[in-house]
């Protein structure tokens, strides 16, 4: 199959212009529900097995992802989300999130794939750097204890940009 | 497909960089393709990392994840970054004469 999409960007380009490999990700992570914050642990930790340079930034309901009381019980939300199949006013019954939770939970340890706060470890461990958003925390009216010991500060927009020179930046 | 020549043999590569025939495979051809990953001088950590990793494959049809790494082989996650920098996973699959590994974890 020919690759239109390669065959568009580089059209008119010349071969020195090869594309650079990617060396350095800043994920956001902005979402609290349990099908909202993997995606983004999954490309960090990618990265990282990649050698590509990986940091961290919880904003918003993300957060619930590095809060110690929160992060063992974030659930699957099955209200307002076509791709589950269930229709809302079922979806909406209790104990349906935790019934989703727990079927997803069992699919992705078959995959290998670890629980939050295992799986935010292995990422530290990695060498990856773990940030929350200081305008939440304050909104929340949370402070540091709250939070697990992998979090490496709470830091403003700035200080996130600053730390994000030369990065991609990922929204999720 | 390259091929290239490496302590006076002729080694061919896929088209990932990993080894194409396994059976080209020895622990001294493990110490120079350590050499040329910029993981240096192998040492027992390494090579338990590496034992590991092609007893897996062996049995699985694919590298171990991460993950499985740290909590079979019993080094873990940190050791892996320092004794593999910059890709364990991949970095150790190619020194071990293993196809480069599917999954995502």
């Amino acid at each position: 199959m020919t690759n239109l999409n390669a065959e568009t960007a580089y059209a008119g380009a010349t071969a020195s212009e090869a594309p650079k490999p990617i060396e350095k990700v800043s994920i956001i992570i902005s979402k609290g529900s349990l099908d909202g914050v993997y995606p983004g642990l999954i490309m960090a930790n990618g990265a990282r097995m990649e050698g590509i340079e990986a940091t961290l930034f919880f904003t918003f309901f993300g957060l619930e992802a590095v809060i110690n009381k929160r992060m063992d019980e974030l659930k699957v939300s099955t209200v307002g989300n076509p791709a589950m199949h269930i229709p809302t006013m079922i979806g909406g019954l209790p104990g349906m999130s935790s019934f989703a939770t727990k079927k997803m939970k069992d699919e992705m340890e078959k995959l290998d794939i670890p629980p939050v706060r295992e799986f935010i470890e292995m990422i530290h461990d990695t060498g990856a750097e773990i940030y929350v958003c200081k305008a939440t925390v304050d909104m929340f009216g949370l402070e540091e204890d709250d939070f697990c010991e992998e979090v490496d500060g709470i830091i403003n927009v700035g200080t996130f940009y600053e730390k994000s020179a030369g990065a991609e930046i990922i929204f999720t | 497909m390259t091929t290239e020549k490496i302590a006076d043999r002729q080694i061919e590569f896929d088209e990932d960089g990993f080894l194409a025939n396994r059976e080209d495979w020895t622990e001294e051809l493990a110490q120079e393709l350590a050499y040329m990953e910029d993981v240096g001088q192998l040492t027992d950590k390494h090579w338990k990392v590496i034992r590991f990793m092609q007893a897996e494959y062996d049995e699985k049809g694919d590298a171990p994840s991460i993950r499985k790494l740290n909590k079979e082989s019993g080094v873990s996650t940190k050791e892996l970054y320092q004794l593999f920098p910059k890709g364990p996973a991949k970095k150790a699959a190619k020194i071990a004469g293993l196809p480069k590994p599917k999954g995502c974890i």
